[in-house]
């Protein structure tokens, strides 16, 4: 997945999609066997979740008037609502399992991903880039772009981000159909179908308000899934203390990185895939803490868009903030099963100790993204199971419709309304809306279909949207801060930086798979890494230069949009001084500083 | 178009309240948990020796019970005046 879908994670897409194609051809001739024993206490737990899902859409139809009550939520949500929205639109399937696999293969490590990759990028949004998206009132992350650099940065970013989430939502739609056929032996047509029309169902009906509250529905039924197999799993294996003691056992007759490097986050090698212990560190920290997260986390409109539906300045600033709490303690939850999976489970100590299982997962071959599935299976009794599979098809579906509600508003406001049929009634628009609801599901559908049949090219794509992230926080904080910095420099940086990231891919030794030339020796995440520093480095070295020499625009233009034209009371909130700490944005922004690195500290 | 619908504080998308469907949904879990705990196979050999059902149904019940009180203490938030009025938001938001 890279981390065009969901934040930076683990390249979990690709591996993956090729698996499958086993499974389907394995399937043709085996009658359909499940990972799994659903009965019908499970299965009554799964249909009550899709009723509540289809029952917030209904309601949420009641309370949709106009197209900002559609594509915005009407500005009108608590700052603890949108703040679990904002981590739960993040909080797919393909993230937890990709967790928990890397977990199971790393060890500890993994929690980078939370601790640098994600919570400094999350406080930098609700503290310093927050007031001006909320600020100047634009209804979408493209829509800043337009305000700041004109259409031809605009459709640069609407563009690509639209084309991205059609295609996230189709391979996230293609995952679940796979998953759901491993669990239950639903037929991979009637799991895409049945969750298509779903998602369909409540956003059409609810627009954004039905997506953040399913979002937030879903948050507490992922907890509610994982929690216990957290503790069941500790509970096997001895707590903390046994854990740590049968992978060290297990590593010292050869399985997985050293235990010293599984048991303790830094300098964690094994998962930058640099040698020495400084390069990795450095690489942890400004490859992936710095570039990839700030340009996943600050720009993304999946996740910005949340904070626009909040209700006031200081609940959208405090949207991130909110949400980065429960964040830090996310890895607890999927990463360690993960790491109990490699001890406990069978097949996964096998794969870990070198071996190559076999199984009915994903795939006719046991890989780690199968950790959690298998760890379900050996620890749950029917009920929590139920609960479990509800969990993650909740997170499938949840990251989907994100994508989804992402995509009609971009599309309806940014492509449409900007550049197709200008000048029309908000009902319009809100039609648009809702008709361009059907046609991403049904393009997504579409993409899932073909994402069964060439898997490859989908990995590709994937990583190739993903490099049209990588450049964009470059430019925005350069155009946020520097009000020299040009329309020609705006959109030139984008397309160069995105260049550069793709030529970096195709350079080193596997980005592309066999595309990539080799020339770069760097392969896995430290490809990923660098492709994305040297977009960043390219956009703003050039932004800069082209600045100098093109014709800026006025500066009555950029107030709301640069720091410097902005005045004090269009940036901060006037009811918030008067506010207790913990309803500040700044104090909160600083708690949760403190706790990440209390967490660096102790693990 | 924003402006208004602030302003007058009266047609917001947020009148639903998510606290009372996540403190339903959670409840009824917690229930159907509860009796699969009470009633059906324990599955001891799985959980290492725990009820994990009964047990987990008591925690979602107990979850439950806390959104529908915070949501019965404090029913304001975000108002919508025709839905609510029964139980005291005020007029205008």
């Amino acid at each position: 997945m890279v981390y065009g879908g969901s934040g930076p994670t683990p390249q979990w897409g690709r591996s993956l999609c090729s698996e499958v194609l086993f499974e389907v051809s394995a399937q043709l001739t085996v009658m359909a066997q499940t990972l799994i024993d659903a009965n019908w206490v499970d299965y009554g737990i799964l249909i009550l979740y899709f009723g509540f899902v289809l029952g917030i859409g209904l309601l949420a139809r009641r309370h949709i008037s106009d197209s900002v009550d559609f594509f915005l939520s009407g500005r009108s949500l608590p700052a603890w609502v949108t703040g679990l929205a904002f981590i739960s639109a993040n909080l797919g399937a393909v993230e937890i399992m990709g967790m928990s696999a890397s977990g199971a293969e790393f060890g500890l490590p993994t929690v980078h991903y939370f601790w640098v990759g994600a919570i400094p990028a999350m406080l930098f949004l609700g503290v310093v880039m927050m007031p001006f998206y909320y600020g100047s009132k634009v209804r979408s992350v493209p829509e800043f772009m337009l305000r700041r650099f004109g259409p031809g940065a605009h459709l640069v970013n609407s563009i690509s981000f639209a084309l991205a989430q059609l295609l996230i939502a189709g391979v996230n739609l293609y995952l679940l159909g796979t998953i759901v056929q491993a669990l239950l032996g639903w037929s991979l047509w009637v799991a895409l179908l049945v969750a298509a029309a779903i998602v369909l169902s409540y956003i059409t009906l609810g627009g954004l308000s039905a997506a953040i509250y399913n979002e937030v529905l879903q948050f507490f039924v992922i907890v509610a899934a994982l929690l216990p197999l957290t503790l069941i799993g500790l509970h096997r294996v001895g707590g903390w203390g046994g854990l740590t003691d049968r992978i060290t056992e297990a590593a010292d007759s050869g399985a997985g990185p050293p235990a010293e490097q599984q048991l303790n986050s830094w300098p964690g090698q094994a998962l930058s895939g640099f040698d020495s212990p400084i390069l990795s560190v450095i690489g942890i920290v400004f490859g992936l803490g710095f570039v990839l997260s700030f340009g996943y986390w600050t720009t993304n409109f999946v996740e910005v868009q949340r904070a626009m539906a909040s209700d006031s300045m200081s609940a959208a600033r405090r949207t991130p903030i909110i949400g980065a709490f429960p964040k830090m303690f996310i890895p607890f939850i999927t990463i360690i099963p993960g790491m109990i999976a490699a001890v406990l489970v069978a097949e996964i100590a096998d794969l870990k100790a070198g071996g190559t299982p076999s199984g009915v997962a994903t795939g006719s071959a046991v890989t780690y993204n199968d950790a959690l599935l298998y760890l379900m299976r050996d620890l749950l009794p029917n009920g929590l199971l139920g609960l479990a599979i509800t969990g993650l098809l909740a997170a499938f579906m949840a990251g989907m419709a994100a994508n989804i509600s992402a995509f009609n508003t971009v599309f309806s406001y940014d492509l449409w309304q900007d550049y197709v049929v200008k000048d029309r009634d908000d009902g319009y628009y809100l039609r648009v809306g809702r008709l361009a609801t059907v046609l991403a599901t049904a393009v997504a559908i579409g993409t899932a279909t073909f994402a069964a049949s060439f898997s490859n090219i989908m990995s590709y794509l994937q990583t190739l949207f993903g490099f049209f992230n990588a450049p964009l926080f470059a430019t925005f904080i350069l155009g946020m801060f520097w009000k020299r910095m040009t329309p020609t420099a705006g959109w030139m940086g984008l397309v160069a930086g995105t260049a550069s990231a793709v030529l970096v891919a195709f350079l080193s030794e596997d980005a592309f798979g066999s595309l990539s030339l080799g020339v770069v020796p760097i392969a896995g995440q430290g490809a990923a890494f660098l492709a994305a520093s040297t977009a960043f480095v390219v956009d703003i070295l050039l932004s800069i230069v082209v600045s100098l020499v093109t014709r800026p625009k006025p500066a009555e233009e950029l107030r709301g949009l640069v720091y410097s034209e902005t005045p004090r009371e269009m940036r901060t909130d006037p009811d918030e001084a008067s506010a207790p700490w913990f309803r500040r944005t700044v104090p909160l922004a600083g708690l949760a500083l403190a706790m990440v690195i209390v967490l660096n500290a102790l693990f | 178009m924003s402006d208004t619908t602030r302003s007058t504080g009266k047609k917001t998308a947020g009148a639903f309240d998510v606290r009372t469907i996540i403190g339903s949904l959670l409840g009824l879990y917690g229930v159907i948990l509860l009796l699969t705990g009470l009633l059906g196979d324990p599955e001891t050999d799985k959980t290492g020796g725990i009820n994990a059902n009964l047990w987990a149904g008591l925690v979602l019940l107990l979850v439950s019970v806390g959104f529908l009180v915070w949501w019965k203490l404090r029913p304001i938030v975000m108002a919508d005046t025709d839905d609510h009025s029964e139980i005291g938001a005020p007029p205008g938001h």
